[in-house]
């Protein structure tokens, strides 16, 4: 499988790299890990004329607290996503979720800002920052901005993000200490995109959630943050009552459609089961 | 198209070249430098066969444009021998535990082992087949990989220690 040919570019800040974006226009693609767009180039089904590594700009690199915000370079890979003691204390979930992803050789390579930015619905770092309530900064000619995860994700691989825009950094608020976490994935091997995934953060007191957020993975066009799930859970006693509600928003929140996963019936289905499952696991998991 | 010029270092030697932008580093490895351990199987990034590591990482040199490891420190399974030419325990191992039938995914599951033990010298049996999940075998069923990277781990444990 030969690529179509292509300039390569290798900039060594993200304000040539922004700069490259604009004099180049729409024949480029910035290339983070590659894990992405690069099979889509073996295809043919991508074919930018110019390539924009980012790997030498080392400010989009690292994981830092900012006040109350975790702030990640877009070209953190996952693998430092999982090595990193400081994030697995902070936000648990992310660890779990990126456990999930691929395989070791990929997340050696594979980002959180190409997860995030490519727009693909089976990517799960998009609902995951959904669930967070995660922004995006994007870097363009006219400066930086922020767009919130809920506000990205428009179709499929279709995003808030202009051209000439680059994703430099995710800020995450972090959750209260002793919330309950989750992170449930059905697939149907090592490497496969989900056939469903459910994320979920709570936090609970006296027996009540105070507040919960659900989002949902490759079961539409675009992540799925079921906002009724989350206020159904919140102010409940998060038993099955409260939770067959939760379930009963999500689902009419999705549109899955039949692939070689499956039908929409069957979607449907697992799609219930994994969020039961993991709003169960954040419940006995909250403190 | 242009060609670019690319410098890496691979087994230890300087290498410079001419390359299409769009070569993959597997083409690349096997095709400009004839180093033809590391193996093509899916080209899809699932299989593992094509696993090398840079700069200290297993990476699927079949996703890889060359350009993406200029600069970088590059050793495929023609460089883990030991320095005298004798195998390196990963290499004894899986000869002595039959991790292998055909061969074609060795070069890429001893690269991958390498890297795992280098980082987790004490691997349990899950998670070495954690560790390996992203290299395939369609021969062995595992179950001779997993002990081969077993007992390689604990023998160069053993070496670590009667040398300390």
């Amino acid at each position: 499988m030969i690529p179509g040919q292509f300039e390569y570019h290798r900039p060594a800040s993200l304000a040539e790299a922004t700069g490259l974006l604009t004099e180049l226009g729409d024949d480029a693609r910035v290339l983070a890990g590659g894990h992405s767009l690069i099979p889509m180039m073996k295809l043919r089904m991508a074919a930018p004329s110019h390539l924009v590594d980012l790997q030498d700009i080392t400010e989009l690199k690292g994981i830092a607290r900012d006040g109350g915000e975790i702030v990640i370079g877009a070209m953190t890979t996952q693998h430092d996503l999982i090595a990193s003691a400081e994030l697995g204390a902070a936000i648990p979930l992310i660890r779990e979720a990126a456990l999930l992803i691929a395989d070791p050789q990929v997340r050696y390579v594979g980002t959180i800002g190409g997860n995030v930015a490519n727009g693909d619905p089976g990517n799960d770092m998009p609902g995951l920052m959904q669930c967070l309530g995660a922004r995006y900064e994007l870097d363009g000619p006219n400066g930086r901005r922020s767009v919130a995860a809920r506000d990205f994700y428009e179709s499929a691989y279709v995003t808030a993000a202009a051209d000439d825009e680059i994703l430099s950094r995710i800020c995450i608020p972090v959750p209260a200490p002793g919330h309950g976490y989750a992170y449930e994935k059905l697939k149907r091997k090592i490497g496969d995109y989900a056939t469903a995934a459910a994320a979920v953060l709570l936090t609970v007191s006296g027996g009540r959630c105070d507040s919960a957020s659900v989002a949902m993975t490759n079961l539409s066009d675009t992540p799925v943050f079921a906002a009724e799930a989350g206020a159904t859970l919140a102010g409940s006693d998060l038993g099955s009552a409260a939770v067959d509600a939760a379930v009963a928003a999500a689902l009419a929140a999705i549109n899955p459609g039949e692939d070689n996963r499956g039908p929409v019936a069957f979607k449907q289905h697992v799609a219930g089961v994994i969020l039961r499952r993991a709003i169960a696991r954040a419940t006995d998991r909250a403190q | 198209m242009a060609k670019m010029h690319v410098k890496m270092t691979v087994n230890g030697k300087p290498v410079e070249a001419l390359a299409e932008p769009r070569t993959l580093l597997i083409h690349f490895l096997r095709e400009e430098l004839s180093l033809t351990g590391p193996h093509i199987g899916c080209e899809t990034s699932h299989c593992g066969a094509c696993t090398v590591d840079l700069d200290g990482k297993s990476v699927k040199s079949c996703t890889l444009f060359v350009g993406q490891a200029n600069g970088a420190d590059i050793t495929t399974i023609e460089g883990i021998a030991n320095a005298d030419g004798s195998l390196h325990v990963l290499q004894e191992m899986f000869r002595e535990h039959h991790g292998l039938q055909c061969g074609f995914c060795t070069p890429g599951m001893i690269t991958r082992a390498r890297r795992l033990l280098a980082e987790n010298p004490n691997p349990t049996e899950a998670e070495v087949r954690f560790g390996i999940s992203g290299n395939l075998c369609r021969c062995t069923g595992y179950q001779n990989i997993v002990k081969a990277i077993m007992a390689a781990a604990a023998m160069l444990n053993a070496q670590k220690e009667a040398a300390e």
